[in-house]
């Protein structure tokens, strides 16, 4: 249980971008990804905003290299992980003992909801291709072999921090001398299971969402996945990482199934976790990549942790998903690849759709997209459903 | 109103699935939140979908919900004045 | 990295009558859990909400609390190939025939693969940390591997890890109709040499802890997977490596499941790497899920502490008196291989 882990590369395909460096345009420029539905058929198409990958499922297995009729989770997986171990220049990945940790939470429901409709019908009907996959972990095995990576592979499912939770299971691996790089992250499409089910709970929101705003009704849900490639010191001399990853941990709110506790108590014990680990007080942060939802519950309870964390001193704040929407299990992998980039290029970005900051907080999350800044350490938040709290810490060196 | 409330808590009974419940023991002015019945936001929800479901009732924003479902007699009230304002 | 089974907690087909000769016989091709009046475990407020995945999970891990005399657990960490699939099916009904409309947030909220875990914490009200395996047949194996870097970070943690997965009505339909389930009995089922096996459904929970302490039932010496092998030959290789490393078994217990293919890959097994080493099985007794490993463990634990191995359990070879060291040796289909090693207290 010791050495560092290193962030050696990163890769993300979401509803700004199709690549890292697409996404970071999208911040630089101010464009939000919210648009009305293109690709997936829902009756609510009109209502709710989303933030959909710019691209159907042909163009996607072309440029993944899959068939077609695979689970967009898949496609969307495929394109962001290699795209993050092409970024690390290490070459080919047979001669390293590696490993794929990807997160999702539904695995392959696109093509399952599509299978029920004729399955309901007459149960001797549906083709099943279409549920062949439908397993998170069959997502994950259809990507691995395609990668060739056979050492380790896992699938975590922990609702909205399912991403971050990859990451920390990748590097514990590492540090314990079982693998030597890991590609660790998440992937989720937008399905209408669960368009339909953040429906039911009434947080939709039926204009682009303003995380941290006082005007906030709720989120838009975007897809996409987002992956780091995790490496070990002796691979990390080879080339120049990105950043390291200093501190983690997961915490549970241990509240409700769904909602935050008013405090946050499951949030700040995730950042406090994390700090520790790192070795860090809580005033060497230098920017928070937050969670930041939209909904009225997640960003007080958040924001109260990180008030009660930080007080009086705010590091710059914002959350991504003013851009790219909740991408579910995809947010903390794909959030783990802006931070750790973040950090590589001085990057603070921005909140969209900012107006009018939250009573119950005091502060505000950053507005403007800025580079080159002198950045040492960056804390990203991922909570989901299940109280699961996580936070990771990045650091510079 | 009394065919209403009593209609409506055979609904909640059935809707939340509040086994062993039955429906004399839902007081017409018993809370249903918390100390009450002891239901829950998830709950308002449901109870959301049934006014949709059984009373053509849609109800917009979830933060009307605790003021609407405190009791079955409220429940019952904004029930007979949505149907006046149709009507 | 190895540690001590502190207490156990199963819900399957089976109970505890297993130990002391009693197999609950089933016949067709689903073997159901023999659900125990939940309620013992659970208010009645919660448990109207609950399908029936989380109330086995939820009453497994309790049962293993219990068994560990243990109330708050350092971590929860646990795996399911299929997650609450009874929710999904639910919701999934209503998403199609209700056309997207009046749809509720009970089973949505319930279909998430992480609710038996935090259903676990909120009822413990515990924040430790929480995990959600959901690998297919590594679900269980991931978990355990979780738990035990976990305790060689924190030797002084206690871990509650284990597996729940469920058959509905639904994913019978679609599963049958890959060909995978045939009519059997569990006396048969292992000798039919056919193609096909029964579905099955469990939860098991484990405590682990890094001392051995009163209530240890035995130590979980090692869990090894193995992802896609090439060959027949490339397994062999590996389990090859695992024995010189950890030792032969005294007893070798298979997942086998009746189909006469994926038994054939135990038989070779065994007369290349366990010559003279008698074999027991579990799928004859729980049924075939990806999670199945977890009532093996269960098994195998009860063997260890009990000191003496169930009839019904043995598959070939003299029945050993008090085994020491128990290897668990499970696949799926031959891309995935579980090792898992037990050892006597």
């Amino acid at each position: 249980m010791n050495g560092n882990v290193w962030i050696a590369g990163g890769g993300v395909i979401s509803g700004i971008g199709h690549d890292l460096g697409q996404c970071m345009v999208a911040f630089e420029e101010m464009r939000p990804g919210m648009k009305t539905l293109q690709h997936l058929h829902s009756v609510h198409a009109d209502t709710f905003p989303v933030v959909e990958v710019k691209a159907g499922n042909a163009e996607l297995a072309q440029k993944a290299g899959m068939p077609a009729h695979w689970s967009r989770t898949a496609l969307l997986s495929m394109i962001a992980a290699r795209e993050a171990w092409q970024s690390t220049g290490l070459g080919d990945i047979a001669q390293y003992r590696a490993g794929f940790v990807s997160a999702n939470t539904v695995g392959g429901m696109d093509k399952t909801e599509d299978f029920m409709k004729a399955f309901l019908e007459d149960t001797s009907k549906g083709s099943l291709r279409e549920v062949v996959h439908h397993e998170c972990g069959a997502v994950t095995e259809l990507v691995a072999d395609v990668l060739g990576i056979r050492h380790h592979v896992s699938t975590i499912s922990t609702a909205c921090s399912s991403g971050a939770n990859a990451l920390m299971y990748g590097s514990r691996m590492i540090r314990a001398g079982m693998l030597d790089v890991v590609i660790a992250g998440g992937t989720d499409a937008l399905t209408r299971f669960t368009l339909n089910g953040f429906n039911t709970l009434m947080i939709l929101d039926q204009q682009p969402c303003r995380p941290f705003d006082d005007t906030r009704t709720g989120l838009n849900l975007g897809e996409g996945a987002g992956y780091v490639v995790l490496v070990s010191d002796e691979i990390a001399k080879k080339i120049q990482p990105w950043c390291r990853l200093s501190g983690f941990a997961n915490a549970n709110d241990a509240y409700h199934q769904t909602a935050s506790s008013p405090e946050g108590t499951g949030n700040f014990m995730a950042m406090q976790g994390a700090l520790k680990m790192s070795g860090l007080a809580a005033s060497e942060i230098d920017y928070i990549n937050l969670h930041g939802t939209g909904t009225q519950n997640n960003d007080s309870s958040e924001g109260q942790a990180v008030e009660r964390l930080f007080a009086p001193a705010y590091p710059p704040a914002s959350s991504t998903k003013s851009f790219t929407g909740h991408t579910l299990g995809a947010s903390g992998g794909i959030e783990a690849v802006f931070s750790a980039w973040a950090l590589r290029e001085g990057i603070i970005y921005p909140n969209a759709n900012f107006t009018t900051r939250m009573k119950e907080i005091p502060f505000s999350p950053v507005t403007a997209f800025s580079k080159d800044n002198n950045l040492r350490h960056v804390m990203s938040n991922s909570f989901g459903f299940g109280g699961n709290c996580s936070s990771l810490v990045f650091s510079k060196e | 109103m009394e065919k209403l409330m009593a209609d409506l808590k055979a609904q909640i009974i059935q809707q939340l699935n509040l086994q062993e419940v039955k429906p004399e023991d839902i007081g017409n002015d018993q809370p249903l939140f918390k100390e009450g019945l002891g239901l829950d936001s998830i709950d308002a929800l449901e109870l959301i979908v049934l006014l949709q479901q059984h009373h053509n009732i849609r109800i917009a924003k979830p933060e009307d919900g605790p003021n609407i479902f405190y009791s079955v007699r409220t429940m019952a009230e904004y029930i007979t004045a949505e149907k006046n304002k149709t009507a | 990295m190895q540690a001590y089974i502190q207490g156990t907690g199963c819900v399957s087909a089976q109970d505890n009558a297993l130990f002391s000769g009693t197999v609950r016989e089933h016949e067709g091709d689903r073997m159901p859990v023999a659900d125990p009046d939940y309620k013992q475990w659970i208010d009645i407020k919660q448990i109207r909400r609950m399908g029936r995945v989380i109330k086995m999970g939820v009453a497994a891990s309790h049962i293993s609390l219990q068994d560990a005399n243990l109330s708050m657990p350092d971590a929860i960490v646990m795996g399911t190939a299929y997650g609450c699939l009874a929710d999904t099916g639910v919701f999934l009904n209503k998403l199609v025939t209700q056309h997207e409309d009046m749809l509720t947030p009970t089973a949505f909220i319930q279909s998430t693969h992480n609710t038996v875990s935090g259903q676990i914490a909120l009822m413990l009200g515990c924040h430790a940390y929480n995990n959600t395996f959901v690998h297919g047949a590594f679900s269980l194996e991931n978990a355990l591997q979780d738990s035990l870097l976990l305790l060689a970070e924190d030797p002084s943690k206690q871990i509650l890890a284990g597996a729940v997965d469920e058959i509905t009505d639904y994913s019978h339909q679609i599963l049958s109709r890959f060909r995978l389930y045939k009519n059997a009995s569990t006396g048969n089922l292992l000798h039919s040499g056919t193609h096909g096996t029964v579905a099955g459904e469990g939860a098991a929970f484990f405590v682990l802890g890094a001392e051995k302490n009163e209530h240890t039932a035995a130590e979980l010496t090692a869990v090894e997977m193995l992802y896609n092998p090439a060959s027949e030959e490339e397994t062999f290789v590996h389990i090859a490596k695992f024995l010189e490393r950890f030792g032969r078994p005294d007893l070798l217990v298979t997942g086998r499941n009746g189909d006469v293919k994926n038994d054939g890959y135990y038989g070779a097994g065994e007369e290349k790497l366990f010559a003279g080493v008698p074999v027991a099985a579990f799928k004859h007794l729980s049924g075939e899920y990806p999670t199945a490993a977890a009532f093996a463990i269960w098994m195998t634990a009860g063997i260890l502490k009990k000191g003496t191995v169930p009839a019904a359990a043995m598959f070939k070879g003299e029945t050993p008196a008090a085994p020491k060291k128990i290897l668990i040796w499970n696949h799926q289909n031959g891309k995935h291989h579980s090792l898992i090693l037990l050892s006597a207290c």
